[in-house]
């Protein structure tokens, strides 16, 4: 049974790797100081509320690019708004691809466009899974009676 | 009728993407305001109790925007890109309001525009925040808050002094002249402080506006 100390190493050494590979940026911080007694499961709530968006989004966009006909305009609108969820998250590696995917439809450029979303889908399970880690060890350290060290 | 005691500020948050509005929801109850989020401009209107197709009324007489709101609302946070009406479609009804042009109105984009920045904060917009929002941007807001309830104090006490004088000119036709001479002078004069205050506030955004 991992003692406090080491389950926070754990979550300091896996937050730090989560940054250091760019699965989240400092927006992620930003978030994480919102976070106090008066709403405890605010960051889990807003990243639930994220990832259950971006999966309705690329339903979304699967469903627009099988079309005769791709509607880029309102590709673009779904894409503008992953990019901002995922940009108001901290997930930086899903903003990336989403930058890309912008571009490509703003060409209309329909291989460009699939293999971003085929990107982005690959991200948002990356870092689903990644919260989910987070969130575990954090719920661990909690349980332990330990409180979650503040990543500066 | 004395001023409002200084309660709690109310936000009026408006943006389409649910993950943002739970994030400014956080953020401005961080700074302890008072928030309500709707997700469209449309919506947004109707908070406020006007109509989409309301105009500018010339004819209503002068009174306190706290008797014709249905809720009172010290500061109107809007997103930019928005399905429908746009933040700044948003921005133009508030600001041609009669009832509701002095409510201060901030606008937040994900994209950097130039144009689009100068454009809003010439319609009227008090600050202009880049996405995704933060409590440093959020902390800015309360000095335009405290400037709309200064003007309203401002605009009480004119109401107040106005009809005491409007009744004595009913009875008094021989004084009635002078009286409304006094009124005239005494109404340019809280014009020109208010126009000075609005001066003030659209010359202070050059510190507040975020370009990198």
């Amino acid at each position: 049974m991992a003692s406090i100390a080491q389950l926070q190493k754990q979550f300091i050494e896996y937050t730090t790797t989560l940054y250091s590979e760019g699965y989240l940026n400092d927006q992620f911080k930003q978030l994480q100081k919102l976070q106090d007694e008066s709403d405890p499961n605010f960051l889990v709530g807003l990243v639930s509320v994220f990832l259950e968006d971006s999966e309705k989004l690329i339903k979304i966009l699967e469903t627009a690019f099988k079309q005769k006909t791709v509607d880029y305009e309102q590709v673009s609108l779904h894409v503008h708004r992953f990019k901002g969820g995922s940009s108001s998250i901290g997930a930086q590696r899903v903003t990336s691809v989403c930058v890309s995917f912008m571009n490509y439809c703003k060409e209309k450029n329909l291989d460009g466009c699939l293999w971003c979303l085929q990107q982005a889908n690959h991200e948002c399970i990356l870092v689903r899974n990644k919260f989910e880690v987070l969130f575990r060890l954090e719920q661990q350290i909690l349980k332990a009676g330990g409180s979650i060290p503040m990543m500066e | 009728m004395g001023v409002a005691a200084d309660s709690q500020f109310h936000v009026l948050a408006v943006d389409d993407s649910i993950i943002d509005r739970k994030l400014i929801e956080r953020l401005l109850k961080t700074s302890s305001f008072q928030v309500t989020t709707v997700d469209s401009g449309s919506k947004a209107l109707e908070f406020l109790g006007l109509h989409e197709d309301d105009e500018i009324n010339t004819n209503q007489p002068s009174v306190s925007p706290n008797i014709n709101q249905e809720v009172e609302v010290n500061l109107i946070i809007t997103d930019y890109c928005m399905p429908g009406m746009t933040g700044y479609d948003l921005l133009k009804k508030v600001k041609k309001s009669s009832s509701f042009k002095d409510i201060p109105v901030v606008i937040m984009s994900s994209e950097n525009v130039p144009s689009r920045i100068s454009r809003c904060l010439e319609e009227g917009a008090e600050e202009f925040f880049l996405k995704p929002v933060r409590l440093s941007d959020v902390n800015k807001l309360k000095p335009h808050m405290m400037k709309t309830k200064i003007k309203e104090t401002d605009h009480h006490q004119f109401n107040q002094e106005n009809e005491k004088h409007q009744e004595q000119n009913e009875l008094e036709i021989g004084e009635a002249e002078s009286q409304q001479e006094s009124n005239g002078n005494k109404r340019k004069s809280m014009e020109d402080e208010a126009l000075t205050r609005q001066n003030k506030t659209q010359i202070q955004w050059w510190p507040y506006c975020r370009f990198d």
